[in-house]
């Protein structure tokens, strides 16, 4: 370990692997700490992911692929089920992220990046107002560290960034709430994800099961923390698996929170970028961030090192528009038809279901299920248009 | 009788470490960066909390409670 580096990223998931990855593979000097003793472990995930996500970063490995993913299954309040199936081209994955990140993190460090465990970052230090270095502690001592650039890559728990300046904290009503198991002698398909909707499984967010193999399955729910406000995110899954099964084995129970909203308005300074769930860079509709994560990781790694290896500290910032060009932007549509649809009432989602199954098997697409879903909607039918278009 | 101090008046909030989970989830919405989230180890830097009980909302296991006493030291 060096006395000083170019860069350190904050945080060892996947955003932060990308953007230790991305920087060190242009030969400039990189450490990412990460406070818990295992990268990757805990996990606090469903752990679906598109192939394309997947597939910009690393090659597909059966290793950390549990289930490959060709169906979604719509469940309505009145239990009206709508299946979709989509080509092979656009599989999913549900992964088994505890390998997966770890695998990230390797491709960082075979691109020349340092990586220390149990390193908790509590402060950062200041030249002026430009951030140039964190203070961390390490196996109950505190220290410091310099770099010319701090990547906040430090999850949905973010406080990096606040105290460079930057308002991260997320409106309570934003953050989607979560619990979920993984059981065991759950009968599900393996290529299927299962959604559920309704205000007596998940209001204001949805539940799902996600297989694993096996038999095993990820189950879980996010609600808005104005739900939990009036019944935690606990309450509705404990009830979920009395129901649907209330003998199966339970091999993880974890809560997570997940920040479901637009990017935030700045996720640079001088000095620093924030990345990942830090940034609030999940997709706000489907609540994956994983993919985005890597994806903001990623760019905010490559301008980094730019930055430093041109000598022009002020490049970094340009990374806010960089990713407003990619996603971001695109996250912000995906924001209101969200908005949308959290204000549907039971019966309309039945409804929507049910006009779904009328459209013949083979015909519906998601840009199809969509247009059904919103065709009351025509305010929201135009962003979904844009969505699809682009 | 000895209270913890907030902010604003009494301390009226607090984290049941033992059922906590240590997901984030509260010290992503906290508005005044009052909690401190360590590997497993978690608490309220009393000085900054304003008993706004976002944090209460967020959780999503019922790990933080609202104690209208406020909580005795
Ligand atoms: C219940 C649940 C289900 C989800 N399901 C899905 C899904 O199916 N698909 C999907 O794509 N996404 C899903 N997500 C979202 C996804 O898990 C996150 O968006 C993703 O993990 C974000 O990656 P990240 O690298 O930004 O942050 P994280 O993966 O959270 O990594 C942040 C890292 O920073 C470390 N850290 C934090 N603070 C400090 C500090 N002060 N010092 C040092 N290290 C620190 C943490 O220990 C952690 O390792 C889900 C989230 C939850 C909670
Ligand atoms: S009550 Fe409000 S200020 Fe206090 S810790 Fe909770 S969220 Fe933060
Ligand atoms: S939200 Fe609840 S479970 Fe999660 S860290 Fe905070 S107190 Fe613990």
């Amino acid at each position: 370990m060096k006395n000083e580096y170019d860069i350190i990223v904050v945080g060892a998931g996947p955003a932060g692997s990308m953007a230790a990855r991305f920087a060190a593979e242009q030969g400039v000097s990189v450490i990412m700490l990460e406070k818990d003793r295992d990268v990757g472990y805990p996990v606090r995930c469903g752990e679906a992911i598109s192939r394309a996500g997947v597939e910009e970063f690393i090659e597909p490995d059966e290793r950390w692929i549990k289930a490959h993913i060709t169906k979604f299954c719509l469940v309505a309040p009145d239990e009206t089920e709508v299946t979709l199936q989509f080509d092979a081209r656009q599989e999913g994955y549900v992964l088994e992220r505890r390998i997966f990140d770890y695998e990230l993190a390797k491709t960082a460090a075979k691109a020349g990046a340092q990586i220390l465990t149990r390193a908790y970052v509590n402060g950062l230090l200041f030249d002026g107002d430009k951030v140039c270095g964190v203070k961390y502690e390490h196996q109950g001592e505190q220290k410091e560290l310099k770099a010319k650039i701090v990547i906040a890559a430090d999850g949905v728990e973010s406080r990096v960034g606040r105290w460079a300046g930057l308002k991260t904290h997320i409106d309570f009503r934003d953050m989607e709430s979560c619990t979920q198991i993984t059981a065991a002698n759950i009968p599900v398909n393996d290529d299927t994800l299962y959604f559920y909707f309704g205000k007596d499984v998940a209001p204001e967010g949805y539940f799902w099961v996600f297989p694993k193999g096996d038999n095993t399955a990820n189950i879980g729910l996010g609600v808005s923390g104005a739900t939990g406000k009036k019944k935690s995110a606990k309450a509705f899954l404990d009830e979920f698996m009395a129901k649907h099964y209330p003998d199966a084995p339970i091999l993880t129970y974890i809560a997570g929170g997940v920040p479901s909203s637009v990017t935030l308005d700045k996720i640079s300074a001088p000095g620093i970028a924030l990345v990942g769930d830090a940034a609030r860079q999940v997709n706000p509709l489907s609540g994956g961030g994983i993919a985005s994560g890597m994806i903001g990781g990623s760019i905010a790694g490559k301008i980094a090192a730019e930055a430093i290896k041109t000598n022009k500290p002020g490049h970094l910032l340009t990374y806010d528009k960089a990713w407003n060009k990619r996603l971001g932007k695109r996250h912000a549509v995906f924001n209101r038809i969200k908005e949308g649809i959290f204000n549907f009432s039971d019966e309309k989602f039945n409804k929507i279901a049910r006009s779904i199954n009328k459209i013949p098997y083979e015909k519906r697409t998601l840009g199809k299920v969509f247009t059904t879903a919103l065709i009351n909607q025509p305010s929201l039918l135009v962003d979904v248009a844009k969505v699809f278009v682009v | 009788m000895e209270y913890r101090q907030a902010k604003t008046g009494r301390l009226m909030i607090d984290i049941l470490p033992d059922k906590c989970d240590f997901c984030g989830c509260c010290v992503g919405v906290c508005p005044e960066d009052a909690i401190e989230l360590k590997e497993a180890e978690i608490f309220i830097i009393d000085k900054r909390c304003t008993n706004c009980s976002k944090c209460i909302w967020s959780c999503p296991v019922e790990v933080i409670v609202f104690n209208k006493e406020g909580v005795l030291r």
